[in-house]
Order: structure tokens, then C-alpha cells, then sequence
């Protein structure tokens, strides 16, 4: 088990991690999610020995690993670009942390060839990394980094350079490459969906500082806070003023914005609230809705059939389900 | 891949490596420092050894200044216990140094009073002469008679011809300048300096060493150039005759203007050898090593009983009036008269 | 890397640079200025007041720049041919472009009087001119070119320069915006080295200059030999050092910028055979020039060693092999190889080991600290033979007397190859990115594996180069070895130039440098050949 204690990184003046706290379980998938510049690259290379902290702590188990050097730590670490050796073959790079390992010539023969099979690249262990395509080197770089079977795997925006489609069937994928062999993981990402697709539990990340931490589904439905609720991407995002058009009162005075899912909206005829339809778009089964509610805001939800746009919609909100917080 | 070893390691096996060469037995041994030119027959030092049994080790220092500047560099603590191949040219300022412990070696009885040094601080165990050569093929076909003293080579029948080593960078360069200070005198109607001036004039070729001179524009014997005649050694007409195995020498000396340079041999002070360095010394004189010294080094031993081989009886030359110079004067004068010779040449 | 680390990894080529090097130049210009306790100010006196002083450090000056420039010129296109294309013969003609390296001057002298001399088949006559030091400076220096900035230039990868050309470049600005400056640390290396052999150059200015043209080396050697004035002599090499510096100064306020880190490309993998007739022009006429320049002298001495006897023969050799005198003038070539690869060998794992750890100081100790070692490494190539030589006299008889060892010899040798090393390995570990570094520690190797695994390899090349230059300088060596040798000793070299100090010997002279040119060569193709198989593979 992982723990990140008050970890704090600087940069000179800049403080890149400011006083994170994040603790990863055994086997499961944690991703770290934040914008770019937010410090989840720094905390990720901190927690591999790759940056020295000023303050806080880093331990496994309990031990502090701050002491423990880089090659010590048994922390398999992915990064974003893959940095494969391009001076060795498929084979030779997956090989690479079984050998500084000190594991006999043929184990880590038969280990290349099982975990080359599982990234999906039988028989590659002869060809050399100038040759692979995008996609191949990230599993090669993926194999290289599992095969040695580290305590935990640290992934940097692994999937980071590749195309969107590539990018959707990987994550799938890698996601049963980490159960198949029952890592603990640490996922890097700016990417929600990928963050929701493969983790088991998401920390967000702002500033240096932790805001978030729960499953998918806890965050995308009670995001701690409007700032996080916009970069997870929540629409219906709307402040108190205008939810209090559609009635939608907040529970206490300090909240000040609440997220409407746009699943709570249900239209009807008998509705209790209305808007002008400024928009309906077709998304495959369901219609996109727009609903003016004044003031210049929006609000977004889904129709079975398709609203004509200029006409006033009539629809229910089911309150409970709105998330208030202070903005 | 195997490439790990530290590499600490492997400057630790270079060295070792390096230093396998340089244990030499050290329980009775005399070093014998010597310049590049040095060469002796299988067998000789060995002989000496035989008979003593003290082992040589020949340490050879680059050129003759090269080596007169390592003896005087390092005379507090001397590297070597014998110096041998110091020239009259070079012999003075040895001596201010007070480089050397005297020692006469009674095999010197057997060498002609006029080699001796006062006090005998040095050994004489060779002579030689820098002479004027001629490639006796092409004077001929070019239909000019051979020069028959230095003076001839400021006349135009000889414009183009001749080819001499620079005396700043050369040693025979040197010997020859000194002879033209010698044949033409300082002051007078014409002075060396006149000399020399002329001989730029008739279009005299300078080059920095007897290598390019011989080699690189000489025409005759085993030269590649175009000039006739060189300044080179009296027995460099020999030394065709036995190299390129033939029967008459292709080349010969002008008989004026040799200049006689002398080398000794000289215990230098600070040895902690001095009786196997006196040893040394004699066996330099003996004839075990003085008829060794004509095909080897291509100068003439100094031991009146010493056998020339057949090839020098036959073609070998002594000048009739060699240049004798004392080294006092030549040291004396050597830095003022290279100046005036770089200042009438240019 | 750790702070102690680092400077318990700088200590020995400190120390090895400040005992065979500092130590023994500070004791000669000591002993050569300062007689009994007083300095001699009147030998700086002497040497500034004369014109010809002053026109000797100009030339000395001017002809470098000039000789850097040129070799630069005209390497920059072999380097890219050799680095860029597959042709062939193309091996075999790279390890000749190294063989000029190891003639000794003499030789080269010789060669070069007959192709530019008064009977010059091309119908110049270049003798005592400008011109012909200039060539010469060109042939010898030539390798470094196309050796220490090809290393480099093989392994960037070639689509780094396609990326440019679809963004609408045409070939010269791709050449001026993307890869001169991806080079321009590796040029300016192999400049700096061109530069200081050619200001302390000696035996091409002797055997091809004349009374004009005279390096302050030269100089230095003339008032310590012929006119045995150490003090003018000291006086002289401190004017060099001065020299010296300001040019390592200026060079290393050059290269400040460091080197970018470049994704490097096995070079197997960058090389490839010229497609279109454009292309197969310039390889064909950069070869044309390296025939000009390299290839004729070379053929000149063989040729010159086959004429015997009134026509072609092998006389010179079997002469070689079999003398025909009992003269002890006559080294065996055999003895004379093992010879002269028993002090090449040491010197090379000397300069290589040495060389590799002030690399790995001066990379990891960014800053200001590490570009003064740089410049201080570089200080022994720009520094008159001579004076080393007397140093090592007067400096080293204690506490172990040195003088006489032949150790001495791979030391010296070793001295002037460091800078090879350092300066061909810097600009590729520099270049070499270091996430690929941290790679290798998060899979578990310590900072030495890492080094070894990921630095090594990929500097390997640039190595291989570097220690073909440390054996090419042992092999041709000629005074260092002269200086300290034996007769039981002598090198290749020296068996050149005792058959060249006698009459009758010119033949087996040359005989004997072919087997040097061969040597080098089959040297050159067997690191070439090391070379090749490196790549790739666990």
C-alpha cells in the first residue's frame, strides 16, 4: 500500500506538489487526474524517486521509501513519451529490469515471451524499436515496465501520444492486463475518460494540492466542487440565481452553484417548469436538448424524441439528485 | 553484453601492462644515455657484459640538442651514469654545466693527442666530417665540372645546384656553417656572411634537416630530387656503395670545407655506477665496439687499431683539411653568428 | 550523480592531468625562468621586443585558423556522405581517411614534394608556400572531420531533417536552420582540435614550410636545441599557453550552449544508398576530393616503396624482412609492431578510461566547473612537445623516478588522446536524453548500471572513434617515444626514421611506413567492424 503523506515538491520558487496526500490499496487502479502544469507528472516521478521532495513522506507499507533509492524501490515507472533504449531490441527492453535484477537468462527469456504475448506482441522480442508503430512501442514500453513484476506500476499519460480510437481500445486493454497480473497501479492522466475507464478510484489533482478522491461514479455524481465538476466535464454546471428560476433552492446558504444531471430532467407535458428549446441534436437514440433559462445560461438534457428549437419546453428536475457546493 | 568491468580497472591493467616493459635487472647495471642516431651490432653490449658482467641500458634521448638539454635538465639527479655522442659543437656548454667527472681510460693511448680533451673530462670514441656531396651522374649530364672547394658554390655554373640543411634546426646545418665561418672569416674583404649572401643569390636551397636535404632534393644516389649536390657526411658516398650494392660509389665529396665533428663519451657527475661507468667507457674505446662503429653509425672510430670493414677501406675518404673548430669559440659564438646567418639568408 | 560522487570520479583524471601534465610544465618554466631565485623578466623582454618573435606568433596564429577552417570545409561534405550513404567501399575508404594521421612528417614531406613539388604531375609547384603547410594540415587533420563529427551526424535520426524539408525548407536551409545547429557542438569540437594541432604544429611546418614560416613550436624547439637558451624557450611556450587559453576561453564560451538532447538512431538505421543521381553526385564528387587529397600522397608512398632495382619490385620489403646487412640499424618490422602495440594498447585503455570519467564529470557537473576541466584537458594537445618532454625530465624523479620509465611513453601518448576522448564522447552524452537515464533506474539499475547499460552503449561509437585517434596518435607517434625509448624498444616510427637517417635506406624507409599505413588501416576497419556489430541486440 502506498502513501503519500503532505508530500510537497518545489521547483526554485515554484511549488509544484503542495502538501498531496494520496494513498494507493493493493491491486487496485488509482488514477491521478488533474490539467496540465496541475503537478501530477511531479508527484508521479516524486513517488518514484525521480524528484526529491522538501516535505512530506512517500511509504510502502508504511516504510518511508524517502531514504530508498530510485533503483531500490521496485516502483515501475512508464513515462508519457515510453523512453524505450533505442540502442536494444523489443526484446532487449522488456528484458532490462528482470536482468538488473539479477534473474537467470532463461527465466527472463520465457517471462519476455509470456508478457510480450499478453501486450498482444508474440514473437517481437527480435525486433528493433526504430521499426514499431505508435501503438507497438507503447506495449512494448508497457511490457517493459510490468515484466519485472514491480510492487507498484506508475504510469505517465501512457496512452498520451496516441491516436483517439488506439487510445479507446488500449485502455480497455490495458486495464485487463493489470488484473490479469494484479498490479497496484498509479495512473497519470488529464483524460476523464480514460481516468473512468480504467480506475478503480480517481484523485483529482489542482495545484499541487489533492481536491478529490473517490470511485468514478462518487465523483461524477458529488464532485466536491464546481472546479473540479467543470474539469471533470459535468455539464449543467449553473449558479444559484438561476437554478432558483426552475425552483431548485439551495439546501444552505454557502452554496452558491449546484450540477443538474442531465438525466434528473425528465420532459413532459404537464411539466412544472419551462424554457425556450435553443437547441436539439440527434446523439444516437437520444436528443441533446438545450433549454434557454435566461440570463445567458443553459441547461442540457436528454429527450427520447426530438424538441423543435424556438418552442417552450415543459419538464420536472428531481431535486435530490442536484449536488450543491460554494463555488 | 560484456563490456562491465570498472574503469579503474582498466587503467590500473594499462599501466601494468606499460610497466612490464621497464624492469630491467637492477643489481648491476650502467645506463648509457645516448642520441637517436646510436646503432650497434647484436652482440656487442652483450660482450661487455660477458666480460664485466654489468648489463647496458641504452637510453636513447632524441637529437644530439635534445640530449645535451636532458643531460643539463637533469644533472642534479642524473637518469643515466655514461653520456655518449656529445659533439665538439655541443661539448663546451657541457662543460660550463660541469656536466661530467674526468676520467682517463687508458685505451686513450691508442687515440690521437689531437682528439683529447684538456683534463679529460671527455672520451673522443668517433670522428666524422660533413661534407659537400656531389651526384657525380648528373654533373655529368648537365655538363658542369664538380666544385672543388666551397667558393665555387656562389658562381653560376652552379645556380640552382645546391641544397643545405638550416644550422638553427640541423646539425650537419650546423657543421657546415661553422666551416664557412671557418674558410671565410669574420672580418675581411669577405666575410661568411657575404658568403652565404651569395649563395641565397645563386639560388641555394635551405631545408630544416639532412633528411629533406639527401632524401628529399639531393639527385644522387638513393635521393628523389633534382639538386646535385648536398651537404652531407664524408661517408655518405659509402654508405650507397653498401646499402644499394654497388661497386663504384655514385656519389663523391668536395675536398674542402669538411668540418670535424668529434664525439665523446663522459661519466656524468651524480651516477652512483662510477667503476662500471669507467668500465663503459673503456669498452666505448675497445676494438670490440670501435670496429663495430663504421657500418653502423657511418663515422670513423678514434682506436688506432680498430679494423675498417672492406667497403670503407675501398671507398671511404678522409679530407686533407678537415675544419677543426674549438668548442669554446663555437660556444661562444653560436647564438650570435645563427642571428647573423637567420639575418643574411633572409 | 551525488556531489562526492562525482568529484571521487573527477579525482583521477585530476590527479593523473595534474601529476603528468601541470606538475612537470610548471617545474620546466620554473627551471628555465628562474635562476637563482630570480625571475628571469629579460627573456619576455627579448621576445616581445622582436619583430621576428612577433611574426612567428602571427603566423603561428593565422595558419591555424586558416588550416581549421579549410579542414572544416572540406570535411563537413565527407562527413555527411559517409555518415548519410551506403556505397561501396565505403568502410575500407573511412579507415584510409585515418592512415594520414599516423605518418610521420618526414614521410608526408616526401609524398607531398612529389605531388606538389617542382615535379609535380599536376604542374604546381607549391614548395615553401603557404599553400603546401596548408594542404598538408588539411590531409592530417582531415579524420577528425569526418570521424568526430560523422559519429555524431550517423546517429541523428534523418527524420528530424524530412520533418523540416515538408514544412517547406528547401536542402540549404535545412542544412543552415536544423542541422548545423544540431552539429554545431560536434563541429566545433573537432574544430578546437584541428585548431591546436595545427598551432602547435611542427614537423609539416619543418619538412614543408621554410625560413619564413615558423609556429612558436618550432621556435620553442630551436632556442631549446640549437641554441640551448631554456629561459627564451620557457618564455616562448608560456606565449603559447597564453595562446592557447584564450582560444579554449573563446571556445568554451562557443559551445556554452549545451547540446540538445536528441532522440539518437542506431546509425544502421540512418544510412542508406543513394537514390537519385543528385545524391549519387555528391557522394561521388566529395570522394573525388578525399582521392585528391588523402588518397594521392598514400599511393605516392606505395608506389614510391615498390620502385627498386630500376623498376617495380618488392626488394624494399623482402629488405625489410630479411636484411641484407647485419646492421642493427635495421629494426625487423615484426619486432617493430609488437613494439609500437606495446606502448598503443596502454596508451589507449589510458586515454579511453581516463577520457571516459573527466566525460562523465563534465556532462554531470553542468555549469561553470565542468567546462573549465574541459578546457584544462584540452590545455596538453596545445602545448609544446618539447616542453612536456623536458618537464617530465625535471619533474618526475621523485618520489618514484620516472624519467626513464617506459611507462612514460603510453602517459604522453595518453596525454594527448584524452582530449580526443572527452571531446567526442561529451557532445553524444550530452545529446543522449536523460529519461532514458531514469528509465533504467525505475527498472532497477544503480546510477553505475544505468551508466553502463544506457550511457556506454550509445557513447560506444563515439568511443570507438576516440580510441582509434588515442591509437592512431601512439602508433605515429615520434618524439615523446624517441625521447624515452630503448633501442630494444623502437616503434614503427622510429625504425622510419633511423632508415631515413642514413643514405642507401630511402626505399625500405617507405617500405616501412606502408606497413604503418597498413596497420592503421586494418586497425580502423576492426573498430569499424566492432562498431558494427554493437548495435542492436541484448
Amino acid at each position: 500500500m502506498l502513501d503519500v503523506i503532505d508530500l510537497t515538491v518545489r521547483f526554485g520558487p515554484t511549488t509544484a506538489v503542495d502538501g498531496a496526500n494520496l494513498t494507493v490499496e493493493d491491486r487496485s487502479i488509482h488514477a491521478l487526474m488533474g490539467p496540465s502544469g496541475s503537478g501530477k507528472s511531479t508527484m508521479l516521478r516524486a513517488i518514484a524517486g525521480l524528484e526529491r521532495p522538501v516535505a512530506g513522506d512517500i511509504t510502502w507499507n508504511g516504510q518511508s521509501m524517502l531514504g530508498v533509492p530510485t533503483h531500490r524501490r521496485d516502483f515501475g515507472l512508464m513515462f508519457q513519451e515510453y523512453a524505450l533504449f533505442p540502442h536494444r531490441t523489443v526484446g532487449g527492453n522488456v528484458a532490462f529490469g528482470l536482468r538488473m535484477r539479477g534473474v537467470d537468462a532463461p527465466s527472463v527469456a520465457r517471462r519476455v515471451e509470456e508478457i510480450l504475448e499478453l501486450v498482444g506482441l508474440p514473437g517481437y522480442q527480435g525486433r528493433s524499436v526504430g521499426t514499431l508503430s505508435g501503438g507497438e512501442r507503447q506495449r512494448v514500453a508497457l511490457a517493459r515496465t510490468l515484466a519485472p513484476r514491480p510492487r507498484l506500476v506508475l504510469l505517465d499519460e501512457p496512452l498520451g501520444a496516441l491516436d483517439r480510437s488506439l487510445r479507446e481500445r488500449l485502455m480497455i486493454e490495458m486495464r485487463s492486463v493489470f488484473e490479469a497480473v494484479e498490479a497496484t497501479v498509479l495512473y497519470v492522466t488529464h483524460d476523464r475518460d480514460e481516468a473512468f475507464t480504467i480506475a478503480d478510484r480517481v484523485a483529482v489533482i489542482r495545484d499541487g494540492r489533492i481536491v478529490a478522491d473517490d470511485p468514478p461514479e462518487d465523483l461524477w455524481n458529488h464532485p466536491p466542487d464546481g472546479w473540479t465538476a467543470r474539469f471533470i466535464g459535468l455539464e449543467n454546471l449553473l449558479p444559484a440565481d438561476v437554478l432558483a428560476r426552475i425552483d431548485l433552492l439551495p439546501p444552505t446558504p454557502e452554496a452558491t452553484a449546484g450540477v443538474v444531471p442531465p438525466e434528473s430532467v425528465v420532459f413532459r407535458p404537464d411539466g412544472q417548469q419551462s424554457g425556450l428549446v435553443v437547441g436539439s441534436h440527434f446523439r444516437g437514440g437520444v436528443f441533446r436538448v438545450e433549454v434557454d433559462l435566461g440570463a445567458g445560461a443553459d441547461l442540457v438534457a436528454w429527450s427520447g424524441v426530438g424538441l423543435e428549437t424556438g418552442t417552450v419546453a415543459r419538464f420536472d428536475v428531481t431535486a435530490d439528485r442536484v449536488t450543491w457546493f460554494a463555488d | 553484453m560484456k563490456h562491465g568491468r570498472p574503469v579503474v580497472l582498466l587503467i590500473a591493467l594499462a599501466l601494468t601492462v606499460a610497466a612490464c616493459g621497464s624492469d630491467e635487472a637492477a643489481s648491476s647495471e650502467v645506463v648509457l644515455m645516448t642520441h637517436g642516431s646510436f646503432a650497434v651490432s647484436e652482440g656487442v653490449l652483450e660482450a661487455f657484459t660477458d666480460e664485466t658482467g654489468v648489463s647496458v641500458t641504452v637510453l636513447e634521448a632524441g637529437d644530439a640538442g635534445a640530449m645535451v638539454n636532458q643531460a643539463i635538465l637533469t644533472k642534479d639527479n642524473p637518469v643515466a651514469d655514461v653520456l655518449y655522442g656529445i659533439d665538439n659543437t655541443f661539448l663546451s656548454r657541457a662543460q660550463d654545466e660541469d656536466l661530467f667527472v674526468p676520467y682517463r681510460s687508458p685505451a686513450l693511448d691508442r687515440v690521437s693527442r689531437d682528439l683529447h680533451v684538456p683534463g679529460d673530462a671527455v672520451t673522443p670514441v668517433d670522428v666524422g666530417y660533413v661534407c659537400v656531396n656531389i651526384d657525380l651522374m648528373e654533373l655529368e649530364r648537365r655538363n658542369i665540372t664538380a666544385p672543388s672547394n666551397l667558393a665555387d658554390l656562389t658562381d653560376p655554373t652552379y645556380g640552382g645546384t645546391f641544397v643545405v640543411e638550416d644550422p638553427t634546426t640541423s646539425s650537419p646545418g650546423l657543421a657546415f656553417l661553422l666551416a664557412t665561418i671557418s674558410r671565410f672569416g669574420e672580418d675581411g674583404a669577405y666575410p661568411w656572411q657575404a658568403y652565404w649572401k651569395d649563395l641565397v643569390a645563386n639560388d641555394a636551397l635551405i631545408v630544416p634537416g639532412w633528411e629533406q636535404a639527401y632524401y628529399g632534393e639531393f639527385s644522387g644516389g638513393s635521393g628523389e630530387g633534382d639538386r646535385p649536390i648536398v651537404v652531407s657526411y664524408a661517408t655518405s658516398p659509402v654508405a650507397e656503395v653498401y646499402f644499394s650494392d654497388l661497386a663504384t660509389a655514385p656519389t663523391a665529396i668536395v675536398d674542402d670545407g669538411c668540418f670535424l665533428q668529434i664525439e665523446y663519451a663522459g661519466i656524468l657527475r651524480g651516477t652512483e655506477a662510477e667503476p662500471a661507468a669507467r668500465h663503459l667507457v673503456d669498452f666505448l674505446l675497445s676494438t670490440t665496439f670501435q670496429n663495430d662503429i663504421p657500418l653502423n653509425m657511418f663515422v670513423y672510430p678514434v682506436n688506432e687499431d680498430a679494423q675498417l670493414p672492406a667497403v670503407f677501406l675501398e671507398h671511404a675518404v678522409y679530407p686533407n683539411e678537415p675544419v677543426v673548430m674549438d668548442p669554446a669559440t663555437i660556444d661562444g659564438n653560436r647564438e650570435r653568428w645563427l642571428a647573423e646567418w637567420a639575418a643574411a639568408v633572409r | 550523480m551525488r556531489r562526492w560522487t562525482l568529484l571521487l570520479v573527477g579525482a583521477i583524471p585530476a590527479v593523473f592531468l595534474a601529476y603528468f601534465f601541470v606538475y612537470p610544465l610548471v617545474t620546466i618554466l620554473y627551471t628555465g625562468l628562474v635562476a637563482e631565485g630570480r625571475f628571469a623578466t629579460s627573456a619576455f623582454r627579448e621576445i616581445l621586443v622582436s619583430p621576428s618573435i612577433r611574426g612567428v606568433a602571427w603566423f603561428t596564429l593565422w595558419q591555424a585558423l586558416l588550416s581549421t577552417v579549410l579542414t572544416v570545409a572540406l570535411g563537413l561534405p565527407a562527413a555527411y556522405v559517409f555518415a548519410r550513404y551506403r556505397f561501396p567501399g565505403r568502410s575500407v575508404l573511412r579507415s584510409l581517411t585515418l592512415v594520414p594521421f599516423v605518418l610521420p612528417t618526414m614521410v608526408v614531406g616526401v609524398a607531398f614534394l612529389a605531388v606538389l613539388g617542382p615535379g609535380s604531375p599536376f604542374g604546381v609547384n607549391l614548395r615553401g608556400t603557404i599553400w603546401a603547410i596548408l594542404i598538408a594540415h588539411v590531409f592530417y587533420n582531415l579524420a577528425i572531420v569526418i570521424r568526430g563529427v560523422g559519429a555524431f551526424w550517423e546517429q541523428i535520426d534523418p527524420h528530424i531533417e524530412e520533418a523540416a524539408r515538408t514544412l517547406g525548407a528547401g536542402a540549404w536551409r535545412v542544412f543552415r536552420h536544423v542541422t548545423l545547429p544540431l552539429l554545431r557542438p560536434a563541429i566545433l569540437s573537432s574544430a578546437a582540435l584541428i585548431f591546436l594541432f595545427s598551432f602547435t604544429s611542427f614537423g609539416v611546418i619543418l619538412v614543408l614550410g621554410d625560413l619564413r614560416h615558423a609556429t612558436l613550436e618550432v621556435e620553442i624547439w630551436r632556442q631549446a636545441t640549437a641554441f640551448l637558451r631554456l629561459d627564451l624557450a620557457s618564455a616562448l611556450a608560456i606565449l603559447q599557453l597564453v595562446g592557447v587559453t584564450v582560444l579554449l576561453i573563446v571556445y568554451g564560451k562557443a559551445r556554452d550552449r549545451r547540446a540538445a538532447e536528441l532522440p539518437l538512431r542506431p546509425p544502421s538505421e540512418t544510412a542508406r544508398t543513394p537514390r537519385t543521381w543528385g545524391e549519387w553526385a555528391v557522394v561521388v564528387s566529395t570522394l573525388g576530393m578525399l582521392g585528391i587529397v588523402v588518397v594521392t600522397p598514400l599511393a605516392v608512398l606505395v608506389g614510391r616503396s615498390l620502385r627498386a632495382d630500376g623498376g617495380l619490385a618488392l626488394t624494399n620489403y623482402a629488405n625489410l624482412f630479411d636484411p641484407p646487412r647485419a646492421s642493427a640499424l635495421f629494426v625487423p618490422p615484426v619486432d617493430a609492431i609488437v613494439n609500437t602495440l606495446r606502448f598503443a594498447i596502454p596508451a589507449v585503455l589510458i586515454a579511453s578510461g581516463i577520457g571516459m570519467l573527466a566525460a562523465v564529470v563534465i556532462v554531470r557537473a553542468r555549469g561553470r566547473s565542468g567546462r573549465v576541466f574541459d578546457s584544462v584537458l584540452m590545455l596538453p594537445l596545445g602545448t609544446s612537445a618539447v616542453t612536456i618532454g623536458f618537464g617530465f625530465l625535471v619533474a618526475l624523479d621523485e618520489p618514484i623516478d620516472l624519467r626513464a620509465s617506459l611507462l612514460l611513453i603510453p602517459v604522453a601518448h595518453a596525454l594527448v588522446a584524452i582530449p580526443f576522448v572527452v571531446r567526442s564522447t561529451v557532445p553524444v552524452m550530452e545529446s543522449i536524453q536523460h529519461r532514458l537515464r531514469e528509465a533504467a533506474a525505475v527498472l532497477g539499475a544503480s546510477p553505475r548500471q544505468a551508466w553502463r547499460e544506457v550511457d556506454l552503449p550509445l557513447v560506444a561509437r563515439a568511443l570507438a572513434v576516440a580510441a582509434m585517434f588515442a591509437f592512431a596518435i601512439s602508433v605515429g607517434e615520434f618524439g615523446a617515444t624517441s625521447f624515452i625509448a630503448r633501442p630494444a624498444t623502437a616503434t614503427i616510427p622510429v625504425a622510419i626514421f633511423r632508415l631515413l637517417s642514413r643514405p642507401g635506406t630511402f626505399g625500405e624507409a617507405m617500405a616501412m611506413s606502408v606497413v604503418l599505413m597498413s596497420i592503421t588501416a586494418v586497425a580502423a576497419l576492426g573498430i569499424e567492424g566492432v562498431r558494427g556489430s554493437r548495435s542492436g541486440g541484448v
